[in-house]
């Protein structure tokens, strides 16, 4: 099982040195996660080594519609590797795998750190 | 004149007035009858007949590979986020797009032309001598009401006297139906909800700058809340119709209560002439 996920990682994923994105309720590792992708008030950049962290405010979170190629775009624009959400609407999926961004899906109700964290543990799913 | 069929909570009569006052008028005059509720379009089931179909496009952006390198103006400059623009290639969605026609103008390169995109259709009938019927229907899994509530009112525009059955709420699609009428029936029911959708309803004609006149529908007697409501807004109640089995069973079965019982014409013929001092026409 772990096999088949190594297997299907990127080079970048196996070497583990990533930019990955979670999407926040506050702007800080240690803030809730947000689990809606596009109205999501922040994006919590990370490096999965360091752990060192941009956040970015998102800007489109009171949009009207569209609010999930833009966020999409927004991310693909500080070339992230990995996001991390709760719900990823069929826009912004089409947007990421497009881009060959990998989606994981985190609920548990914690912080970003531990979405983090289980992310390296690799017991995350990802996104369908 | 154009006058709109509007309400604000659904279910409580507009196509019923419609084509009941659209039934009576094309007795005397030429009648041109709009079903702008292109999600949902009843009037058919009241008026049928064969009908001249055709499509309703709008444009959208064609982009040429060749041309792009990607810089990414277009995707910024769209506000609806129908642009994506990706390091290989650009990701359109064609339903957020408002063929606004923008990526094409801010486009260095002038990758992008638009080609038409079908959302739905518009169709002609003539169901009764002096009555015109124009219908829209958006395309399942399509959201643009609002460019084929344009075509068919266009398709209207130069006739004598219009109806136009508005879809219920007060978002998009009641908006473009109302705008550029000489004035508006809204009709209500009195309860609870039907008095605080009414409330909303009256709100969009009065920043529309349409007048409005209340129709009552289904009324029990103890309509006391609207009309004082009414009265406080100096709204005109135009006519009150009662709770009825038969006229409930009349509706049910597709047929028009001013043909099962004529007497009602008179009726209607009122609210005809009402609704032309309400927008201002002389007779």
């Amino acid at each position: 099982m772990v096999y088949m996920i190594y297997a299907r990682m990127s080079k970048k994923e196996r070497r583990g040195i990533m930019k990955v994105c979670i999407t926040a309720q506050g702007a800080t590792p240690d803030a809730k996660v947000e689990e809606r992708f596009g109205r999501a008030p922040y994006f919590i950049l990370m490096d999965s080594e360091t752990e060192a962290f941009e956040a970015v405010a998102n800007p489109f979170a009171d949009g009207a519609g569209g609010v999930g190629p833009k966020a999409a775009q927004l991310i693909l624009n500080h070339q992230v590797a990995v996001l991390i959400s709760g719900l990823l609407g069929g826009n912004a999926k089409a947007v990421f795998e497009s881009a060959g961004v990998s989606m994981y899906i985190y609920r548990s109700g914690g912080s970003v750190l531990d979405a983090l964290k289980e992310f390296k543990n690799n017991t995350l799913e990802r996104a369908k | 004149m154009k006058l709109a069929v509007a309400s604000g909570k659904g279910g409580t009569g507009k196509t019923m007035v419609a084509a009941n006052l659209a039934f009576t008028l094309s007795r005397t005059e030429p009648v041109t009858l709009v079903d702008c509720d292109v999600e949902e379009p009843d009037l058919n089931l009241f008026f049928s007949g064969s009908a001249t179909t055709t499509d309703v496009t709008v444009p959208v952006p064609v982009i040429d590979d060749a041309s792009c390198d990607r810089c990414g103006k277009c995707g910024e400059f769209c506000q609806y986020g129908a642009l994506t623009v990706l390091r290989d290639r650009v990701l359109f969605f064609p339903e957020l797009c408002h063929s606004c026609g923008g990526c094409t103008l801010v486009c260095p390169k002038r990758a992008i032309h638009e080609e038409p995109k079908r959302i739905g259709t518009l169709s002609v009938s003539a169901p009764l001598p002096g009555l015109n019927l124009i219908s829209g229907l958006l395309d399942t899994g399509s959201s643009r009401t609002v460019p084929i509530i344009r075509a068919i009112k266009e398709r209207a525009n130069n006739d004598p006297l219009v109806i136009c059955d508005s879809a219920p709420g007060t978002s998009c699609p009641v908006v473009e139906t109302l705008d550029g009428c000489d004035a508006c029936i809204l009709v209500t029911e009195s309860t609870p909800f039907g008095l605080h959708d009414l409330r909303l309803a009256v709100d969009v004609t009065a920043r529309l700058g349409v007048p409005a006149g209340i129709v009552i529908n289904r009324s029990d007697g103890k309509d006391e809340a609207t009309v004082r409501f009414c009265i406080d807004h100096d709204l005109e109640i135009l006519m009150t119709i009662p709770f009825s089995r038969e006229i409930a069973a009349i509706q049910s079965r597709g047929d028009l209560l001013c043909q099962v019982r004529p007497e009602w014409q008179k009726d209607f013929s009122a609210l005809a002439a009402k609704c032309k001092s309400l927008a201002g026409v002389e007779e």
